[in-house]
């Protein structure tokens, strides 16, 4: 029996093996499958927003929250299993705009700038982006196959798609 | 002490809110069956806090297929508010609205996404015209954007628009019953957290 194991919002699990990683609903979130198949470690962070707040007057900020505190956290995670930074493999989905208010176009672009966080976090730390499904107005739910490092993409409206 | 945090929300806090909740929904329900031209009887309005997460149990599971009506609201109160129906719900709506036996929501016409929308922003202006009578406060609100699509993409907007302060979302859910069918909607109230105190302070609430 493959091991199914729910991802949510401001949130990271680790997992090995033959194990599945699932996120649902990612609207202008983005959902961030890492990957080192020699050990066949592997991880789903979902992040809402691209920075962790700097002079934040809120104490103790969810590290998983921010695409820029999550990601670095989750590959020292990693490492510390017997990851090594040089086989991490990375593919990202989500960071849509879900709705379009008219005379604002500032509104919703949030999933863009998570998808550009996301990016530059990923060159950063030097973990290459394998694959992408980000973007557009509709909602993503993912699913991290381990053993084969395949990433499934169900959404409401459109087909699957495999990463 | 100003309220920082959705969490700080007191009883007295949360009885405003209900009453901004009855008579939003009153509104809501008497332009219901003028549009309608039906008789509309309807529950008494529930105003919940909820998480992130219970919300998303609370409204069918975060794949669940429903309709986001959304509006930003502008000058002397600021935030959005989203307008929540499920697939049921829309069904009733539409069929009752335009007439029709029946609707395959799956396959929405332009039409019938009119008609939808149109309910949204009647929805929305109904809360909105409660706030504004209530505490005299100017409120604008812009044209209502819509999204189908699974409820856990929906509900992540206000929180992450509004994602630094707090996870919790205000919820107003309403029960209205038209010919024997029912209409449950869910009413997300986001302002930001300063409005928020605006409208406590001018409903005399010593903060």
């Amino acid at each position: 029996m493959r091991n199914s194991i729910n991802v949510g919002i401001s949130d990271m699990k680790i997992a090995k093996n033959d194990d599945i990683l699932v996120t649902f609903a990612l609207g202008s979130c983005i959902g961030i499958c890492l990957l080192d198949s020699v050990v066949k470690i592997g991880a789903l962070c979902h992040i809402m927003l691209p920075n962790y707040p700097v002079n934040s007057t809120a104490k103790n900020e969810n590290v998983l929250k921010f695409a820029d505190s999550s990601i670095p956290h989750t590959i020292t995670l990693m490492e510390r299993m017997g990851c090594k930074r040089h086989r991490i493999i990375a593919k990202i989905a989500g960071g849509a705009k879900m709705f379009d208010v008219s005379g604002d176009s500032t509104f919703g672009n949030i999933g863009s700038r998570n998808t550009e966080a996301v990016k530059d976090m990923l060159r950063k730390m030097q973990i290459p982006l394998r694959g992408e499904d980000t973007g557009l107005n509709y909602g993503r739910t993912v699913y991290f196959y381990l053993d084969n490092g395949s990433v499934e993409i169900k959404s409401y409206s459109k087909q699957t798609k495999i990463l | 002490m100003p309220i920082d945090k959705i969490e700080e929300l007191n009883e007295i806090h949360l009885d405003v809110l209900k009453e901004i909740g009855n008579i939003g929904s009153g509104n809501a329900a008497t332009a219901l069956s003028c549009m309608l031209n039906k008789p509309i009887m309807m529950d008494v309005a529930a105003v919940k806090i909820l998480d992130f997460n219970d919300a998303l149990e609370t409204l069918g599971g975060p794949e669940n297929p429903v309709v986001g009506i959304l509006s930003k609201l502008h000058c002397e109160i600021e935030g959005m508010m989203i307008f929540i129906i499920g697939k049921d719900s829309v069904e009733n709506i539409v069929s009752t609205l335009l007439d029709m036996d029946s609707v395959n929501y799956n396959n929405l016409t332009e039409i019938e996404l009119s008609a939808i929308s149109e309910v949204g922003n009647i929805m929305i202006s109904s809360y909105v015209t409660a706030i504004n009578t209530l505490s005299q406060l100017d409120i604008l609100i812009t044209v209502p954007a819509i999204s189908i699509d699974m409820l856990g993409a929906i509900l992540s907007v206000p929180v992450i628009e509004m994602g630094s302060v707090s996870e919790k979302i205000i919820f107003i859910q309403d029960n209205f019953i038209s010919d024997e069918k029912n209409i449950s909607a869910n009413m997300l109230l986001v302002p930001t957290m300063e409005s928020l105190n605006k409208i406590m302070v001018r409903l005399g609430i010593e903060l």
